[in-house]
């Protein structure tokens, strides 16, 4: 692949991954948020995918069709149960409007950029003017679990910041250890489901799924 | 062979359990543990003084560190099963629960053993990841295994808090590897734990210091330290007591012994100054929060959740420390503080089931009415606070000296200040348990069987023989602290 042609492609998907965040503070119907999560787990395997075509290696590309496939396709079909579990899955009453939201997110980014200077002097050039973006998305991912109140919200939530960590683990080091990552993916389709029957017994015992309702323990 | 041995027992002991829960699956579950903890015992003595042990293709590595932490996790994890055993049987008799449901229980007991054996005989810090990981996944259900309302809430708020700090850790992992990839050297991008070591002279001092607290904030929140506590005590109180003995005991000191590595590294790349600082806010914070919500406290439960937060401050402040005498009087307190807790959880449950409550006003003068009980919560009050002769003397005593040594005055008054609240905060809430005035519902005790009291008695005694003296432990103590310090 020419040198150019591959700086401008990672810069666009590692971008898509970015703007999914975007769109997820944006939207509030929980169907569209599962959308733009799939959309972002496969920008994420495309960044794996061009990296992996660019430094010839085989297990990088092995990674990233096994990204896509966790993050693209395995976790979202998990999560869109339980928004049909719940049709109501609508964040009613979000702790912060939707324009503030927007800024907030906006604001992250830059903080992003800053955090970010002294691991984008250590990694090679093309990927390590985005590392940001990574940063900006799991800081985003924080913002989505802080100020949210349903419960597939917070799962979202954990997984923006997850897929924060993977942009900058990927862009930043030459690729993680194949371990790690089989690892890393492993854990969190665990996490997602182990979330899921939580989030449907809480359903069944509870009735409404909303975190602002667990005020059971406290001092 | 060996560690591969020690990490498939309690693996075949979970394919055991898949089959509809009886006594006799337990009984396997314990014996899978007890083997766990001898050939624990015989690791030790083959790596306390030759060369670490290597495994599976250079996957496991056990030195004196990690098998002193087999060891730790497999007496633990034998009161704990033991224990398992009545709490099911109980359970299942008292019909709020299946025997469906129990096999899930004891799956994944099992499976939350051998992810924290894996956690600590990995060679890779990126395997050891996996494996704190891994145990967050495994007790999410057994914290929720009850069912309840507020058991659900606390496995809630477990996984998603432990779930977004050990991404924080994963970060600082991945940050590491970046530091490796750029130090040159002859291994460049390794995970390693010795390669890491060998390497850390060359490694981005910028990205270490940026990994280490990262690091710090994701094992820590597994820790339990403040700020990053606020699961701990609701997981705690609302886990099954075996679960509550498992993950109070072992599992805190499993993700800190995690932070000891991370610390070894960072003290070679940026010297002492900076992974101190971290440790000494952490330990300090932890303190100053357990002392100020122990004195308030009406659950039982939660008292002694709280009470780890404390131990796990003072392990943070003698970790800060970092000489080899700190860090071996951290081990022996990381073995006391497991044993001490767990008998207590233990005991807790019983009484939680004798008089199905766990509000400290609700139950009193246990020392009268339930003497075996009463007597054994009081013995455990004792050794956790930290009395003579129990294990947790000497070390809260040598972790003082040391810090002082290096240092450290100013933190180890603090912690004094915070030791002698929670010690006050905690016997006015033992004395109303204990003894407290005659209360109305004085109910005919039912004495408690020998199978539950005499493995608790125990433990007691272990951790006592250990505080008269620790010549059983004392070369492995000091060889796994020289592993980590210099």
């Amino acid at each position: 692949m020419s040198g150019s042609g591959f700086a401008g492609g990672l810069g666009l998907a590692a971008a898509a991954v970015l703007v999914c965040a975007m769109v997820i503070v944006w939207r509030r119907s929980a169907t569209a948020i599962v959308h733009a999560l799939a959309l972002q787990g496969a920008s994420l395997g495309t960044v794996a995918l061009l990296l992996g075509l660019h430094q010839r290696s085989g297990v990088l590309v092995l990674v990233s069709v096994l990204v896509v496939a966790v993050k693209g396709a395995v976790v979202p079909r998990l999560l869109a149960r339980v928004v049909a579990g719940d049709p109501a899955s609508r964040e009613t009453a979000p702790l912060v409007n939707v324009p503030a939201s927007l800024v907030t997110a906006g604001a992250l980014s830059f903080l992003a950029y800053a955090v970010a200077r002294p691991l984008a002097a250590l990694a090679p050039p093309p990927s390590g003017r985005l590392v940001f973006m990574g940063m900006a998305v799991l800081l985003i991912g924080f913002f989505v679990m802080a100020s949210r109140r349903q419960a597939i919200s917070q799962i979202v939530g954990l997984l923006l910041v997850d897929n924060g960590i993977a942009l900058v683990a990927f862009l930043a080091t030459a690729g993680v250890p194949l371990l790690l990552e089989l690892g890393a993916s492993l854990d969190v389709m665990l996490v997602v489901v182990v979330l899921r029957v939580l989030a449907t017994r809480m359903q069944s015992v509870l009735g409404r799924v909303d975190i602002g309702q667990l005020r059971e323990l406290h001092d | 062979m060996l560690p591969v041995v020690i990490l498939a027992l309690p693996l075949v002991a979970a394919g055991a359990a898949v089959r509809p829960w009886r006594p006799w699956v337990g009984w396997v579950g314990a014996s899978s543990v007890a083997c766990v903890l001898v050939l624990g015992v015989v690791l030790a003595a083959r790596v306390v003084s030759g060369a670490p042990l290597i495994a599976l293709g250079g996957l496991l590595r056990v030195d004196a560190l990690s098998a002193f932490m087999v060891i730790v996790i497999g007496s633990v994890a034998l009161l704990a099963t033991w224990q398992s055993v009545r709490y099911l049987t109980h359970e299942i008799g008292a019909g709020r629960c299946t025997r469906r449901h129990a096999s899930l229980y004891a799956v994944l007991v099992q499976a939350f053993v051998a992810t924290m054996l894996l956690a600590v005989l990995a060679s890779n810090v990126g395997v050891l990841w996996v494996a704190v990981e891994a145990t967050t996944v495994t007790t999410t259900f057994l914290v929720g295994h009850r069912g309840t309302a507020k058991a659900l809430e606390a496995s809630w708020k477990y996984i998603v808090i432990c779930s977004v700090g050990i991404a924080m850790a994963f970060l600082g992992t991945v940050l590491v590897y970046l530091a490796s990839e750029h130090a040159g050297g002859s291994t460049p991008g390794d995970l390693d734990w010795t390669s890491l070591m060998r390497a850390a002279r060359h490694l981005n001092p910028g990205v270490m210091r940026l990994a280490l607290g990262l690091l710090l904030l994701g094992y820590g929140t597994k820790v339990g330290l403040a700020p990053m506590h606020s699961w701990l005590p609701d997981a705690h109180s609302q886990a099954p007591a075996p679960v509550s003995a498992l993950m109070s005991g072992v599992l805190l000191s499993v993700a800190f012994y995690a932070l000891l590595r991370f610390e070894a590294i960072a003290n070679r790349t940026l010297g002492v100054g900076f992974p101190r600082l971290l440790l000494v806010i952490g330990g300090l914070l932890s303190l100053l929060v357990a002392a100020s919500l122990l004195l308030t406290q009406r659950d039982y439960k939660r008292m002694l959740a709280y009470h780890s937060i404390e131990h796990m401050g003072l392990v943070a402040l003698g970790a800060a420390a970092a000489s080899p005498l700190a860090i071996a009087a951290v081990l022996l307190h990381v073995l006391g503080h497991g044993l001490a807790k767990a008998v207590l959880f233990l005991v807790s449950g019983e009484i939680l089931l004798v008089e199905s409550t766990s509000e400290i006003a609700q139950v009193r003068a246990l020392l009268t009415r339930r003497p075996a009980l009463g007597g054994l919560f009081a013995a455990g009050l004792i050794a956790l606070l930290g009395l003579p002769p129990f294990s947790l003397f000497i070390s809260e005593f040598n972790m003082l000296r040391a810090e002082v040594q290096t240092g450290l005055v100013g933190p180890a008054s603090v912690a004094l200040v915070a030791m002698a609240v929670i010690f006050a905060a905690v016997m006015a809430h033992g004395r109303h348990l204990l003894l407290g005035g005659a209360s109305g519902s004085a109910t005919l005790p039912s004495p408690t069987p020998r199978m539950v009291t005499l493995p608790l008695v125990g433990g007691l005694l272990t951790c006592a023989v250990l505080g008269v003296s620790a010549w059983p432990l004392q070369t492995l103590l000091v060889a796994a602290a020289h592993v980590v310090a210099r």
